[in-house]
Order: structure tokens, then C-alpha cells, then sequence
């Protein structure tokens, strides 16, 4: 093995979107691949865990992990990862905030299994038949990894160096994230690597965005004709750009829609759904409450839209479980 | 306990495929196969947690399934709202849609041809591990093809950005439509683009020629029983017989070859049924008519078989002529049809790529495609919607319930890798029977069984691109209380260490 350095991708709970990324490097993947020695990434190469527990502790420079925590398997890879490397970069919306899967943080283990494996209307199952950590077939005893309750963002399990944002992030963003680290340009540990400001300010709607907004009907979608050049919170249509984080350059908005916060908080915040709905709360319209919360009427689901990407990283993190769970 | 001691061989995880997979092998006492199992290991639950949500945002949250299909589950999802609220999109919305689908299908095909599955037939499929990935394929093929393949498969990339704003989970789907028109411009690029795609379909196609149906042992292996699987075979169709991937109904041939049932998308239910087993996640999917028999094959098995190879057999021709002509050649050159040979998925493949860039040349020269109307707003009350399309790893199935205010009450979701997942498991068992013989195995071996599920390029395997570099492969062989009695390597070079 060459002296380059090591780095290494893995996944979890996720859909492989990140890995894609990897691949839309397009060109620019030949040279990545020039520049590090990728030691271990079961999408494409064929290294096994054992070969990486066998790697000296520290040894590979990074490791860029996508995908939420959900099975005891994750766990134990985030863990033996985080060993094995120097810097544990969160990569995607997932590991960085939960992600998507971490909407399952609305149920728990016991409330998922059934409805997928019982109550499904194409899964007749007369005898109930679940997937168990060890079954027995046929003489042979199979294993499975366990699902925890709660799903969990990469830093609420091990110490993360960096995140790198976005579902998924771009390849612009991947392509920086990789220049800092062979060039020794990492900012300080911690850093979400993508520019700390509004989305709304690299967004060509931008100067069509009013001085004064005031929202006095948020409008759905799939209800309203959106036109292709305006603020779509100028059109009444519910846009998370003010309260996310930008480097994607707007491509949802490019697309005709609204920003749905993949990217999450700006570096001051904590809580983004928090922010998001208090953001969208100080540019509703209307004299009093009663008006204000006519104007919100129209979101009859708070979760799926303030929090789609960030339920695991929020202050409540889960729906309370039920007692003696 | 009296059992006698079974030696055991694992492979995980399973790799270049997308998502979780394992691979359990039991020997008897011979060292002879007796039983094999395609593990998936892990659930994220996503019929349980879109309960609650705003269908609109359903073709948003729901291609999260698969970062490498998010197209098949969006189209799929907007067409289950269209159906949700009872409208039907413009004439242009529908085309633009299928051409963004078409475009999507292209360059997915594209992928799994040159980055995962090609590798062991342009490479080879005993050529030493190290080469047998997309750099070997360029040393093959050359340089300036190995360009060309990345170039193509950025411009469809960049077209599918155009026009649904992102290429990994698009935006543009809403109920009756979608969010943004096409420009005169933007479809003079999407001529440009396919006419591009179509030749390099075209240029695959001969390549495949060249490297595969040119080489005596490989359709020697592509015909040979260990690779065959006498299953029913589903796709969609147009009135025509057809294969189409975006509309249209769902047909099954049997074994034999004959229709076994057509039916629309929204009675699924009558013939699609799902088989749970306790040692995976994943569940498997039967034809209802015919019922669970385990995993076995024949007319007596409910098991049937999607993606490439089942859409050919599953129609009567293709749409466009080059891909007819290369659908003729297909059938005249491996037999009478249906074609049970697993690893005639490859071909199939290309058939499809080239039939998805002639589509895509069709609806970008259609004057209709930059009609601005583009959306027409539902005003029914939504209750219940049922989307189907085919994925490129096969039928993919979208229900949902809602309440009169559009938000989800339940959700049910037949993804493509589901429908195959059975004849994977078949024919997981199957190659390791033939190649693992007195307890005996050889990188050969190894891949041998590896390509087994690659033909199918399963979805929790989409993301599937070879990177350059060393590709060893560990097995593990425990007795039956799971200790590792010994650990086989497969090093760079191919070579299998003991230790």
C-alpha cells in the first residue's frame, strides 16, 4: 500500500444518495483517487470488517460516514471507525442531524415492526412472523443486528471532528471538504463545512423577496400555480431558506419549490425546526394571535415540515417512549 | 446437544452492491452446500414514519428509500397523488416527466453495466480481483471510452438537475403535474443529450457484442443450468405489449412463457402478496394466484422475477425500433423465450438503456414538451392513490391513505429488489451448491456467487460503482455456535490465504 493518505467511507441508516455523490465527483473522482488510498468502502470495494479491525487504531486520516444510527451493527461500525481514524467527518444530513429515517423517532421499535411486517394490506402473516435477533432454520441459528427505539445522529454516539451537510450534499461541497483536508485547510473541530449564512442569500429569488414579508395563508404546493421568479414566501408558499444553512445554491428553488432545510441550522442555532417555525412565525401576518395561527392553519404536519431532516439532533430529539420502555 | 457441528461460511458484509447484505452458507458434513441465505439486516421503517405526513412531501421524503433510485420513488410516489386526488396532469406535465424518467433510466443503466455488473464479463469473472472493477474496465476498453462513459453519464446527470433541480432527490413531482415547465432551450440540451445516449447505447451494445456474445465460455456460463431459474416473469406494458417504464399495466408470463395475468396498478392487491422469514428484514414477494411454496421454481411457485430481463419477457416487443431490433437479436441468439438465464440481465440491460435513450430522443423532439402548461391543481377530496412505474431494478409499487386534508394515514410500499428477492435467494443457494463443493473454495468461486445477485443489481445494492484499488474478499467459516474456525482471504492478487 502507498503512502498516500488513508480514508475511508462507510454507511448506516441511509439510502445511499451520499455515496452518489461520491460517484457525481464525475472527472474529479480520478483525481481523489489519485491524491488517497481508500481503504475500506463496501459500496464499491470489497475490504471486510475483519480487515479493518485488523488496522492499527488511528491509522486511517479520515473517514467520512454517512447514514443515521439505528442497529446495534451501526453502532458497533461508528465505534470501530471512530478508532481507526484521525478525523470522523459526518457526512450528510443524516449523521449530521438525523436525517429522514430519524422521523422514526416518532415511534418506537415495538410500533414499527408490526405495521411493517403484520398490518401491511400485501403481507397476510397468519402466524405473526417478525424478524428476531436469532432464529432458528433448519438446525442453523441466524442472527440479525437489533433495531434500537431511537435513531441517533453520528455525534450522539461517537466524537465527530466535522460535518459536511445536506441531503445529499452537493459534489461542490464534497470536492471543499476534501481540498481542506489534503491541504491542511480544516477550520477549527466542530465546523459544519459549508458557509455560515442564510440560504436566502445566495438565492437567485432573492431580490424579489419584499422588505416587510407577511404571510397571511401559507399555501401548500400542490395548491397554488408557483411562479418561477418570486420569493416563493412571497407567493405564501412555506420556504425554509431563511432559516437554513446555504451551499447548495438553492437547487430546490431552481427546481420551482421551496427549501425543506436539508442542510440545517446556520452555527448559532441549536434547535433548527425551533428556528425554522419561529421564522416562519415572526414573517406571518396578521394583528393577533388568532390570525397568526389562521395563517398556519395550513400545516397540518409541524414535525414533517420543521423538523423532516432534524427530529434525532432537536432539543425533544424523540417522542416520549411509553413508560418502562 | 447431539447436533452434529455444521460448518458455516459468511460472507459480510456482502460489498459493491447498495445497502446491507450477508450472506450465510451451511455445509453438511461433506463440505457440501446445504442451505444458503441472502441476509438484509437492517430496517428504517418508512412505512410506519410517513404516517403523519403531507402526501405532497411524499416525493420528497419517500426517494430517501434508495439515493440511487430516488427518481423510481418519486415518479412513483406523484403518480400514487395524482391518483390520490383524482387529477390528471397536462399532456407536457406527463412528458416531461417521462422524459426526466427516461433520462434517469439511461444513466442508472449505464451505471450498474460499467461499474459493477460489467466488470466480470469485460474483465472477466475468474480475472484477478484487483482488475475486476470500472478501472479494468477502462484498461479494456480504453481511455478514451472510459471518458466517454463518465462524460454521458455527467450530461444526464446534469439534465435530470435541469429539470427536477436535483438529480439525487429530484423536486419537480407535485399531484397533477409538475413544478416547473421546460424551455426552448433546456430542450434543445435534452435533444443534444439523447442523441448522444442513443449512440453510446448503441456503442455499448456492440461492445457487449464483442467482449460477451463473442467469447464461447462466457455464454457458455450465461446458458448454463446453474444460472437458470424457471420462475414467472412481470413488467409494465402499453396497450401494445410493450415494455413502458412509466405507465401502463402490469403483466406476468408463466415459466412457459404464455400470459398468466394482466392487471391495472390499482388491484395489486390481488395479485401481489409479500412472505415474511424471521432470519431477515426484507420481505418476499409471491404471486398471490399461485401462492408461497418456499423457495422453489416452476409453475407450482408463486416466485416471479422483475427488472430487465423479466420486462423483456414480460412484453411482446420494445417501442423504438433499434431496441426492437436489438431485442430480436436478444431472443434469435439465447432461445426460444422466456429466457430463464440469470446473468442474461447484463444484455437485457443494454436493450433497455438504448430503448430508454430512443424515448428519451422521442418526447425531447415532441413541440408539446415546452407547452407551459404544466399543472392542473387537484380539488378532490383525497382518500386513497395507488402509483406504480418500473424501477430499473423492476416493479415498484406506491399505496397511500390519507385523510380529507391529504395526510397520510397509512402507507404501503412494494419496492422493486422485493419482487426479485425470492429468485435471489434461489439463486444464492443454487451457484453456491454448484461451485462450493467439498468444502472447497476459490476466489473464482467466491465470485461466482457474487455475480449471482449482481445480474439483478439489487436495491439494497444500487449505489454500485467500482473504485479503483485492491478488492479482497473475507470468509469466514464458524461452526454452527458461530466460532470462526478459520478465516479465508482473498488478497489483491486473488490469491486465498488460510489462516
Amino acid at each position: 500500500m502507498s503512502d498516500k493518505p488513508k480514508v475511508a467511507f462507510y454507511w448506516c441508516a441511509s439510502c445511499g444518495g451520499c455515496e452518489e455523490t461520491v460517484v457525481d465527483l464525475e472527472e474529479k473522482l480520478l483525481d481523489v483517487v489519485a491524491a488517497v488510498d481508500i481503504v475500506y468502502w463496501p459500496v464499491a470495494l470489497d475490504f471486510k470488517r475483519h480487515e479493518l479491525e485488523t488496522m492499527p487504531d488511528g491509522s486511517i486520516v479520515a473517514t467520512f460516514l454517512n447514514g443515521a444510527i439505528r442497529t446495534t451493527e451501526q453502532e458497533e461500525m461508528a465505534q470501530l471507525l471512530r478508532k481507526k481514524s484521525q478525523l470522523l467527518f459526518a457526512f450528510g444530513s443524516c449523521s449530521h442531524l438525523g436525517g429522514i429515517p430519524g422521523l422514526a423517532n416518532l415511534w418506537d421499535r415495538e410500533r414499527i415492526l408490526p405495521t411493517v411486517y403484520r398490518e401491511s394490506p400485501s403481507t397476510p402473516n397468519p402466524e405473526g412472523t417478525v424478524p428476531r435477533r436469532v432464529s432458528k432454520v433448519n438446525g442453523d441459528a441466524l442472527s440479525l443486528p437489533g433495531l434500537f427505539d431511537t435513531v441517533r445522529t453520528l455525534d450522539q454516539v461517537v466524537d465527530v471532528d466535522y460535518y459536511v451537510p445536506g441531503c445529499p450534499p452537493t459534489p461542490k461541497i464534497l470536492l471543499a471538504a476534501l481540498d481542506a483536508l489534503l491541504n491542511g485547510k480544516l477550520p477549527e473541530k466542530g465546523t459544519v463545512l459549508a458557509p455560515d449564512q442564510a440560504l436566502c442569500e445566495e438565492c437567485p429569488r432573492k431580490e424579489s423577496r419584499p422588505e416587510q414579508l407577511s404571510l397571511a395563508e401559507v399555501k401548500r404546493p400542490h395548491q397554488v400555480l408557483i411562479d418561477e421568479t418570486t420569493c416563493l414566501l412571497a407567493q405564501g408558499v412555506l420556504c425554509l431558506g431563511p432559516a437554513t444553512r446555504a451551499g447548495c445554491e438553492a437547487l430546490c428553488v431552481k427546481g420551482n419549490m421551496p427549501c425543506t432545510g436539508c442542510f440545517g441550522p446556520t452555527s448559532r442555532v441549536k434547535d433548527f425546526g425551533g428556528k425554522a417555525l419561529s421564522a416562519m412565525a415572526s414573517v406571518a401576518g396578521g394583528k393577533d394571535e388568532a390570525e397568526i395561527a389562521r395563517a398556519f392553519e395550513n400545516i397540518p404536519d409541524s414535525v414533517g415540515t420543521f423538523y423532516r431532516y432534524s427530529l434525532p439532533s432537536s432539543l425533544l430529539r424523540r417522542k416520549r417512549l411509553e413508560a418502562g420502555r | 446437544m447431539s447436533e452434529p457441528e455444521r460448518r458455516r461460511i459468511t460472507i459480510d458484509p456482502v460489498t459493491r452492491l447498495e445497502g446491507h447484505g450477508r450472506i450465510e452458507i451451511c455445509l453438511d458434513e461433506r463440505g457440501e452446500v446445504d442451505r444458503a441465505y441472502f441476509q438484509v439486516p437492517e430496517l428504517r421503517g418508512f412505512e410506519k414514519f410517513c404516517e403523519g405526513r403531507l402526501a405532497e412531501d411524499m416525493p420528497q421524503i419517500t426517494s430517501r428509500i434508495c439515493g440511487v433510485c430516488p427518481t423510481a420513488h418519486h415518479m412513483a410516489s406523484v403518480k400514487a397523488l395524482d391518483s390520490l386526488y383524482q387529477v390528471d396532469p397536462p399532456p407536457a406535465a406527463k412528458k416531461i416527466r417521462e422524459l426526466v424518467y427516461s433520462t434517469f433510466m439511461a444513466e442508472d443503466h449505464i451505471l450498474h453495466f460499467y461499474f459493477l455488473g460489467g466488470p466480470d464479463f469485460i474483465v472477466g469473472p475468474s480475472a484477478p480481483a484487483a482488475e475486476r472493477n470500472v478501472l479494468g474496465v477502462i484498461a479494456k476498453v480504453g481511455v478514451e471510452v472510459g471518458r466517454k462513459v463518465i462524460t454521458t453519464r455527467r450530461k444526464l446527470r446534469e439534465l435530470s438537475a435541469l429539470a427536477g433541480g436535483k438529480a439525487i432527490h429530484p423536486v419537480l413531482g407535485l399531484p397533477g403535474g409538475v413544478a416547473k415547465a421546460l424551455k426552448r432551450e433546456d430542450q434543445a440540451r435534452f435533444c443534444e443529450v439523447a442523441k448522444e445516449t442513443v449512440d453510446f447505447a448503441l456503442f455499448t451494445l456492440d461492445t457487449f457484442e464483442k467482449v460477451v456474445l463473442k467469447n464461447t465460455d462466457y455464454v457458455n456460463l450465461i446458458l448454463s443450468d446453474t444460472f437458470t431459474h424457471r420462475t414467472y416473469y412481470m413488467g409494465m406494458v402499453d396497450k401494445s405489449n410493450q415494455i413502458n417504464f412509466y405507465d401502463g399495466p402490469i403483466r406476468v408470463v408463466s415459466p412457459s412463457g404464455e400470459e398468466f395475468i394482466k392487471f391495472r396498478s390499482e388491484s395489486y392487491l390481488d395479485y401481489l402478496t409479500e412472505h415474511v422469514e424471521p432470519w431477515t428484514y426484507m420481505k418476499f414477494c409471491f404471486l398471490k394466484p399461485v401462492g408461497w411454496k418456499g423457495f422453489t421454481e416452476g409453475p407450482e411457485s408463486g416466485v416471479y422475477c422483475v427488472a430487465p430481463l423479466a420486462r423483456l419477457n414480460a412484453s411482446e416487443r420494445m417501442a423504438t425500433p433499434l431496441a426492437q431490433e436489438a431485442r430480436e437479436q436478444f431472443y434469435a441468439t439465447l432461445g426460444s423465450k422466456p429466457v430463464h438465464h440469470t446473468l442474461a440481465n447484463h444484455w437485457a440491460r443494454i436493450v433497455e438503456l438504448l430503448y430508454a435513450a430512443e424515448r428519451m430522443q422521442e418526447l425531447s423532439a415532441d413541440p408539446q414538451i415546452i407547452d407551459p402548461h404544466v399543472r392542473t391543481l387537484p380539488i378532490a377530496t383525497p382518500r386513497e392513490g395507488i402509483g406504480v412505474v418500473e424501477a430499473p431494478r423492476g416493479t415498484l409499487i406506491h399505496h397511500y391513505q390519507t385523510d380529507e386534508k391529504g395526510i397520510i394515514r397509512k402507507a404501503n410500499l412494494i419496492v422493486a429488489t422485493q419482487n426479485n428477492a425470492a429468485r435471489i435467494a434461489l439463486g444464492v443457494e443454487k451457484t453456491a451448491k454448484a461451485f462450493i463443493r467439498a468444502g472447497n473454495i476459490s476466489d473464482g468461486i467466491l465470485n461466482m456467487v457474487e455475480m449471482t445477485f449482481r445480474a439483478y443489481d439489487p436495491c439494497l445494492g444500487c449505489a454500485t460503482h467500482s473504485m479503483p484499488g485492491n478488492m479482497p474478499l473475507n470468509i469466514r467459516v464458524r461452526d454452527r455456535q458461530g466460532r470462526i474456525l478459520a478465516i479465508l482471504q482473498r488478497d489483491s492478487e486473488g490469491r486465498i490465504h488460510k489462516r
